[in-house]
């Protein structure tokens, strides 16, 4: 018969563990820089950090831009080139996936440039587009395009093929069932491939960064290294760090909700 | 000249065989010389062993598979794919799983290109004649084994296919389920006449469904047995004595171990 789902009440340890491990990270980082075992010069202790995050919630010195600034234009871009990537890579790799032809045009020119890492293109793009968004955006878009159209076309040809045959018993033309049961026999593996380009996209934009800006969290990175403030470096690190974190919870309660209806 | 004889049954299968080609070079010879006739309007249930081809034949006739031999008709036509006119039901449901009950049912009318009220009208007088009013909203994960089953036959049924191949639907069932949804198929199907094809491994399934029981060799390649016909009194019990003698005697020719 038809069932309700259960909620199981996790055990109040294992809600504790994961804020002692935080505890225990931070507070032996704290310790070690304290006590000199690492000069400070080498590495910035935690409440430096902190101190230097409030100075920077409100003054864009050194570097020219406060933190939400740096963070707003890493988001931007990171934004911009994943969209654009899940917008191209996404029907390309469906297709891929079903019709032969689309196949048979595209999977040569994506194998060749699949190999290539993303940061290979930044030269290019400062020829391209300067050092400005664009060039950014487009490296981004490299880096997140491919999980798309792999994922994708994975998930395409994980389809029943008892299903498929089902679907022609019913008449259905190629395109029908390419929407009707191909695409949604995929989701799970899109849903996939959304998460990995997100964590794609998020790690070749500071890379991006380090190289080719004016301002963003890689370019925080790459300002801490050369004013010597290791606390900078650290500041970059850590907001990229739960930049990243955050995204990836957005996404993942966007896909529970989209898949409510099919046991994964 | 077969569409001249063959125009009082549904399906004709003359001289079938099968050999399929495993690894390249491996041969497996699945069916040999399978003549069958169907006719309009009757329930018939190929019954055999694990693994002597049956379903192999039932994909023949759903056009999934092509014989290697012989030839299958369907009302005289020689039958090259799948098609409409025939609907399936599979042991293992498959059902879309990303859709609904209602959806699942509904999908064979839309693709048909019917308009959305028409579908709709046609899924839901199919949910309520298998029993699942109520749960057109509930997704297949959140139903038993047994209304599984049902949505299949009414999603097939919703195409409104002349004939019903159905291959070991119940077979993934517990043995109480698996009684109540035989006496359920021939409730559904003497409420909706249909030609049936129904194979089975399970001789009490085939006494209280079939009118005609084809029977199955063991080991490969299957061969067609004898013919039973099943000419008692719906519905059957397995406690009646024609059933017990008819199911001694099936026992007794082949080499069925049940």
């Amino acid at each position: 018969m038809a069932y309700e789902e259960v909620k199981v009440q996790t055990p109040l340890y294992l809600k504790i563990l994961p804020v002692l491990s935080i505890c225990a990270f931070f507070g032996s980082w704290e310790f070690i820089v304290k006590t000199g075992i690492v000069p400070s010069t080498m590495l910035a202790a935690p409440s430096e950090v902190i101190k230097l995050f409030i100075v920077k919630l409100t003054d864009p010195n050194p570097d020219g831009a406060v933190l939400s600034q740096h963070a707003w234009i890493s988001l931007k871009e990171a934004g911009i080139g994943y969209l654009l990537s899940l917008l191209v890579g996404l029907p390309l790799g469906l297709t891929m996936g079903w019709f032969t032809t689309v196949r048979g045009l595209f999977r040569p020119v994506f194998e060749l440039i699949r190999p290539i890492p993303p940061i290979a293109w930044i030269p290019l793009c400062i020829f391209w587009f300067g050092i400005g968004l664009w060039g950014k955006v487009f490296i981004i878009w490299i880096a997140g395009i491919v999980p798309c159209v792999i994922n994708a076309w994975v998930g395409v040809g994980m389809t029943n093929p008892t299903l498929i045959q089902m679907a022609r018993t019913y008449g259905a033309s190629d395109w029908q069932i390419f929407t009707k049961i191909c695409v949604p026999s995929a989701l799970p593996m899109v849903f996939g491939a959304l998460q990995i380009a997100l964590a794609y996209c998020w790690t070749n934009l500071v890379g991006a960064e380090l190289l080719a800006a004016d301002q963003g969290l890689g370019f925080l990175i790459s300002m801490g290294r050369r004013l010597a403030l290791p606390q900078m470096v650290v500041l970059g690190m850590v907001t990229v760090g739960i930049g990243g974190a955050v995204i990836g919870v957005l996404i993942d309660a966007v896909e529970k909700r989209l898949l409510a209806g099919i046991r994964r | 000249m077969e569409k001249q004889k063959n125009v009082h049954n549904k399906i004709v299968c003359t001289d079938i065989g099968k050999t399929f080609i495993q690894k390249g070079t491996q041969q497996v010879h699945v069916l040999e010389k399978i003549s069958l006739e169907v006719h309009d309007n009757e329930f018939l249930v190929i019954l055999g062993p694990g693994q002597c081809g049956k379903s192999t034949l039932l994909r023949i006739i759903a056009g999934l598979e092509t014989p290697t031999e012989g030839q299958a008709f369907l009302d005289g036509k020689l039958i090259t794919g799948p098609g409409p006119d025939r609907g399936l039901v599979f042991q293992s449901y498959m059902l879309f799983a990303w859709r609904t009950v209602m959806g699942n049912v509904e999908m064979g009318p839309k693709l048909n290109g019917l308009p959305k009220k028409e579908c709709r009208e046609i899924a839901k007088h199919y949910i309520d004649l298998v029993g699942l009013q109520g749960f057109e909203k509930h997704y297949p994960h959140q139903l038993s084994g047994g209304m599984k089953q049902r949505v299949g036959i009414a999603r097939a049924y919703a195409n409104k296919p002349q004939v019903m191949l159905l291959d070991e639907p119940f077979g993934q069932l517990d043995a109480q389920t698996r009684l109540f949804m035989e006496k359920e198929t021939e409730r559904i199907w003497q409420t909706e006449k249909r030609t049936v094809v129904f194979v089975t491994n399970n001789i009490d399934e085939a006494l209280i469904l079939g009118d005609r029981i084809a029977t199955m060799t063991g080991k490969l390649p299957g061969k067609m047995g004898p013919v039973y016909k099943v000419d008692f009194e719906r519905p059957r019990e397995p406690t009646d004595m024609e059933f017990l003698k008819l199911r001694h005697q099936i026992t007794e020719a082949s080499e069925l171990v049940l």
